[in-house]
């Protein structure tokens, strides 16, 4: 990775926890162009032509192999925009982690956006993990606008964890989710807004196929001014399950807002919504005060578990 | 020592012809180092919330609460903790993505191994292996949360040990257990311990029994005077029918 400085390989480490080059397949972004990439015997990336960004090919079968397409930013005032689409052959398992690391020193905007588009085979396993991290002294924002459309087809299973602790000023976050039948989606998504940060997530399940079944789990805590929007509707056509629940916690001058929308088309969907959003109870705070904690000792483990 | 002079604790009441309960109401009481003292006396009598006094909890609206002759009224919770106060509640808190390992390091004030804290636990009765990684939620049952809550009280091995009720949801076989883990505690820590308890067996293995009611100590003493007194009254039948309005 001759390409990538010191600053890079730190923001590479807090996205992907990795420390050099990935085993397996990669394809490593860094201030708006390809980096580094490998491929392997099953899985192919190709570069677009027509609009940045890359195909990633993943051949039917593919088993216990990992794909990692983090992506770096280390200019002030870069603006990127990325597609990436997956195609994941039937009866794959396979591993994807793709994070996205601002570090931001300049007083200009630093903005990614990233949308990735999911083709999953039937029976495919898929495994998504996706981590945003910021970081910087400047006075530029660090802009992080994700977008994800999952389309599974019969019998696939999908589960994608994204985590955004630290650093990103503001992000709109919108998740689609298209599944067949018997397919099973869950999304776990941990959130960490501080300062005047604004955080946006915005998830749109269809539960099309007769069995299929999708779990959005939402964790999230807003500190001082930051404001938060969870939206999440879950569309129930043909016999299904869906739950969704958000569950932030409130601190200081923050905001949260949680938006549920359940439609269900069919007699046989079963669709749930639960969402919570307070302070931290005090009894937990005075729980770990009596274990000898400090108050601000106390709020930092409660946290710390809650997004875990 | 704790020393505990003329304590009150108020709160506001409108269904009190003042507007102000007197929930603890001029307290006194002192408990010498070393000691059992057992605090018995009727429900809502007044006995968690003097325990939420002593940690902190609770703010005491008039009088002094001394710990080897410093006077903690004023003290935060954790500052209490870290003279030695340790409290294990008599509901048991729940906690989100916070494990039992974690709790377990967090009494002990250091990243006790595993096998330290599989000790803790298998103190109160629980199979250790099966429960570090589990979460202090409400997938735990009733008895299984409050004996580790019982063992973060253990891990701290603090001066002054308070349980509240700490027997309620418990099983008749950690029972027997429950009480090796008190005697134990006596010995290896030399310190205080102060249990909240209704039980007749709890109140056996008493040096000290306080019955509290009404917010004030009713009666202190050895157990050999105290016991009798209690178990002589056919006191808890006699409530229990006045409150459900039939006679004896
Ligand atoms: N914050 C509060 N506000 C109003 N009333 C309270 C408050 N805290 C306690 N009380 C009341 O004070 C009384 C004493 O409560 P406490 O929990 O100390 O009783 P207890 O002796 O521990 O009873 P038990 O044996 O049932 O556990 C009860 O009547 C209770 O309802
Ligand atoms: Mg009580």
């Amino acid at each position: 990775m001759a390409e990538l400085d010191v600053i890079q390989k730190k923001i590479l480490e807090e996205v992907a926890d990795l420390h050099d080059v990935p085993e397996g397949a990669y394809n490593i972004r860094a201030n708006g162009a390809s980096a580094a990439r490998n491929t392997t015997a099953n899985i192919d990336i190709v570069s677009k032509t027509d609009k940045p960004g890359i195909d990633i090919i993943i051949k039917p079968g593919t088993k216990k192999e990992s794909v990692h397409i983090p992506v770096v930013l280390s200019e002030s005032g870069l603006k990127d925009m990325v597609y990436n689409d997956f195609y994941i052959g039937d009866d794959a398992d396979v591993i994807i982690v793709a994070g996205c690391g601002i570090s931001n020193c300049g007083d200009q905007d630093s903005q990614h956006d990233g949308i990735h588009t999911f083709h999953v085979g039937k029976n495919a396993k898929v495994r998504y993990v996706e981590k945003h991290y910021g970081e910087g002294t400047g006075k530029g924002a660090r802009i992080l606008n994700p977008v994800t459309e999952v389309y599974q087809e019969e019998g696939s299973y999908v589960y994608m964890e994204m985590v955004q602790i630290k650093g990103v000023d503001s992000t709109n976050r919108t998740n689609i989710a298209e599944l067949a039948d018997g397919a099973r989606l869950e999304i776990h998504e941990a959130l960490l807004t501080h300062g005047s940060q604004e955080a946006i997530s915005d998830y749109k399940v269809a539960l099309n196929g007769k069995k299929s079944s999708a779990d959005v789990i939402s964790r999230s805590v807003a500190k001082e001014e930051s404001v938060q929007s969870f939206s999440v509707s879950i569309e129930g056509n043909n016999e299904c399950s869906g739950h969704a629940s958000c569950d932030a916690i409130i601190m200081d001058q923050a905001k949260v807002i949680a938006i549920p929308r359940l439609d269900a088309n069919n007699v046989d969907a079963a669709l749930i919504h639960e969402a919570a959003i307070g302070k931290i109870a005090g009894d937990q705070l005075m729980k770990l005060m009596s274990l000898g904690l400090t108050e601000e000792e106390a709020e930092e483990q409660i946290v710390a578990g809650f997004l875990r | 020592m704790l020393e505990i002079k003329n304590l009150s604790y108020k709160v506001d009441d409108e269904n009190e012809s003042d507007g102000i309960k007197d929930i603890i109401d001029g307290l006194d009481l002192t408990v010498e180092d070393g000691k059992f003292v057992v605090i018995t006396g009727p429900n809502g009598g007044g006995k968690s919330s003097l325990a939420k006094l002593i940690m902190g909890i609770n703010p005491a609206t008039d009088g002094q609460i001394i710990l080897d002759g410093e006077d903690i009224t004023k003290k935060s919770i954790t500052e209490r903790a870290k003279m030695g106060v340790s409290f294990a509640f008599q509901a048991p808190v729940h906690f989100k993505g916070i494990k039992v390992i974690d709790l377990l390091r967090i009494a002990a004030g250091e990243k006790i191994s595993l096998d330290l804290a599989c000790e803790y636990l298998s103190r109160v009765g629980l199979c250790a292996k099966d429960y570090v990684e589990r979460e202090v939620n409400g997938s735990l049952s009733g008895g299984e949360l409050k004996r580790i809550e019982i063992a973060t009280v253990l891990a701290r091995g603090t001066k002054l040990s308070i349980f509240d009720e700490p027997e309620a949801g418990i099983d008749l076989w950690s029972f027997q257990n429950l009480i090796k883990v008190f005697e134990n505690m006596r010995k290896t820590v030399n310190g205080t311990i102060i249990v909240i308890s209704h039980q007749e067996r709890i109140l056996n293995i008493a040096d000290e029994i306080v019955v509290i009611e009404n917010g004030k100590v009713k009666m202190q003493g050895s157990r050999e005077d105290v016991l009798p007194q209690l178990l002589g009254t056919s006191n808890a039948s006699q409530i229990a029918c006045e409150k459900l309005g039939g006679d004896l």
